[in-house]
């Protein structure tokens, strides 16, 4: 393909090797999880959410090119509405998810309807759906059903089908692992689909997109409305795990940002790359939080700065289609 | 409800609103050259703040004179940010500069974290009560103050902008990019010194706002987002737009504090906010152009 006008293959390839790399791994974490410590699997636990949500953020991101800053608006719903149907009328997690998926869809329908229809495009897009985010984040800090600012306290609860969340790390780790194979499966269909490619063409082109019949509008909104929805579930999981919610770490604009910036610096519009992208930056946002007894507080997020200024610099593509160039500098994705 | 509580609102409101104008200025003037919109700008607004809170606390300085220490050093910082880190993205994708500046605003501000600690500070001096009563309204002198300061710098800056050669090269830069290099324009200096120029507009807004406004490492998130309203309010890159925003959205701001509680005010602006983007995303005045207009 090298030389080739087209980019069939495409930035979101990952060829044999990726594939092998992750059926193996996929493999043994089926097994693996008995035989650690329960603060590893926590941490497993956590790279794995951040995966499964980058991943989400990936198609309307990466995939659509619609950089969105306000994911937090999808990921607070599904958890604030899961959480509260649970609170309020016992309902279960499993439904909680669905319903909160729901809204969060209906929202991503309602915005990307408006945005979309408006024509708004790259920073613009952008500081719309900060702007919702931070309405939501604002209401959920003052309205007292919400909890206000104190937060919502998930009771346990044995019954509801809440224990899966709830009691052990393990249970909670094979859901996690189900979403994240599951959002790898969806991303992996959609690519290869004709929506895959409509989305990359009106990514890499949009007027020549419209030109050629692709719908930009219509195939925005369908990534967005799907991003929104799968969102949301990390939301319901989130909350059920930490058994505790509140606005500004689940509805602030620092959690739209790293959902994003795993995608981008793992290589956004590729489905190796928020995986990567999430276990280097969990991993390492664990490691440096552990520094801040000796170095104080704020140090751990300088230095996450620091490294997020580092590779906007000298990766702008991201980490995968880098090391993809590296391994075959023929091919033009 | 009272006709003068209105009107201590709407004062009030003017008040902030030529603080936020300065900040919306720099945001503009950096748009309008560079095309980079700077997530990081509240948090040189706050650095602003801290300057002036130790240059009072251990000189024992007012605060309006730091704002001249403000000047120099905040061109400097600001020419030093564009040289090393915004430079090398400038021809990247759109949403790596966005995430640069967005890193740059977490380092900033856990930088302030780590080094002037989480404390909420305020910085007081004897004229920090001071108040004018018209009528029935009270007018906070260093509110008074602030606005007073920040409309001088505005207006200093519109005559650099526009009768000064610096000033012509500046939005030669900005409207045509080649032509200005063509024509023999140092278009990287000028990048550097328009960023310096919109990045020393939020740190003197900050030393303006000190005397009065709470601080910490977290006040610039704010700031920021309100300059992000002001400038699509008034048409992104428009200079006398963002003046005019910043008064708009004060006003807006201080009188919804009277019907919601104060804390949902921002509410009222983001709505606003998104309402122009959608249905007049060139801004109130409708301007079609992309570049710097002074």
């Amino acid at each position: 393909m090298s030389g080739s006008p087209f980019r069939l293959s495409g930035p979101g390839a990952i060829g044999y090797v990726g594939w092998g790399i992750l059926v193996l791994a996929a493999c043994l974490s089926l097994v693996v999880p008995f035989l650690l410590s329960p603060y590893v699997l926590h941490l497993i636990i956590l790279v794995l959410l951040y995966a499964y949500l980058s991943q989400c953020w990936n198609i309307v991101g990466g995939y659509a090119g619609q950089l969105s800053l306000g994911h937090a608006l999808f990921f607070g719903t599904g958890a604030y509405t899961s959480t509260l149907l649970f609170l309020h009328y016992s309902v279960t997690p499993w439904a909680g998810m669905l319903i909160g998926a729901c809204c969060a869809a209906t929202l991503g329908l309602a915005i990307g309807f408006l945005c979309f229809r408006y024509g708004l495009k790259g920073p613009y897009f952008a500081l719309v759906t900060i702007a919702f985010a931070e309405m939501a984040r604002l209401v959920a800090l003052n309205v007292t059903v919400l909890g206000g600012a104190s937060g919502l306290q998930i009771p346990l609860h044995e019954g509801a089908g809440a224990a899966v969340f709830q009691l052990s790390n393990l249970s909670a780790y094979y859901v996690i692992y189900g979403m994240t194979i599951l959002s790898v499966l969806i991303v992996n269909a959609m690519r290869h689909n004709s929506i895959g490619y409509f989305l990359l063409a009106i990514r890499e082109d949009e007027l020549g997109a419209e030109a050629v019949g692709v719908n930009p509008r219509k195939y925005k909104l369908v990534s967005l409305v799907a991003s929104a929805f799968l969102t949301a579930l990390g939301g319901t999981f989130y909350a059920q795990y930490y058994l505790f919610l509140e606005p500004n770490s689940s509805l602030g604009i620092g959690v739209s940002i790293t959902f994003a910036v795993n995608a981008i610096i793992g290589g956004r519009g590729t489905i190796l790359g928020p995986i990567l992208g999430s276990l280097l930056l969990t991993l390492s946002g664990e490691f440096t939080r552990s520094l801040v007894t000796y170095g104080g507080a704020g140090v751990h997020m300088m230095i996450f700065g620091a490294i997020l200024m580092f590779t906007c610099i000298f990766l702008p593509e991201g980490m995968v289609p880098t090391i993809a160039k590296r391994l075959n500098p023929k091919r033009t994705c | 409800m009272d006709i003068s509580v209105l009107l201590q609102a709407t004062i009030n409101g003017l008040l902030i609103g030529g603080v936020y104008s300065l900040v919306a200025v720099g945001l503009t003037l950096i748009f309008g050259v560079s095309r980079i919109i700077n997530f990081a700008h509240g948090e040189f607004l706050m650095l602003g703040m801290y300057l002036a809170y130790y240059v009072n606390a251990k000189l024992g300085l007012s605060p309006y004179i730091s704002v001249l220490i403000c000047i120099p050093l905040f061109m400097a910082l600001g020419a030093v940010v564009q040289t090393v880190l915004v430079n090398p993205v400038m021809k990247g994708p759109q949403d790596i500069q966005i995430l640069l500046t967005v890193a740059l605003a977490l380092f900033l501000q856990n930088a302030a974290l780590r080094f002037f600690y989480p404390t909420v500070r305020g910085l007081s001096i004897r004229s920090s009560t001071y108040s004018l009563s018209v009528g029935n309204t009270l007018i906070s002198f260093p509110r008074l103050a602030a606005s007073i300061a920040a409309i001088g710098m505005i207006l200093a800056l519109y005559s650099l902008l526009r009768y000064t050669g610096i000033g012509k090269a500046i939005r030669a830069c900005s409207e045509d990019r080649e032509g200005a290099f063509l024509a023999g324009i140092n278009v990287g200096r000028i990048f550097a010194v328009a960023f310096g120029i919109g990045i020393a507009c939020a740190g003197i807004a900050g030393a303006l706002i000190a005397p009065f406004y709470p601080l910490s490492p977290f006040t610039g998130t704010v700031f920021t987002l309100t300059a992000f309203v002001v400038v699509v309010l008034g048409g992104m890159g428009d200079f006398l737009g963002a003046l005019f925003g910043g008064f708009l959205i004060g006003v807006c701001e201080s009188l919804a504090a009277i019907f919601i509680p104060a804390s949902l005010k921002q509410v009222v602006s983001f709505g606003l906010f998104v309402l122009i983007l959608l249905f007049r995303p060139s801004g109130l005045f409708g301007r079609k152009r992309e570049w710097l207009t002074v």
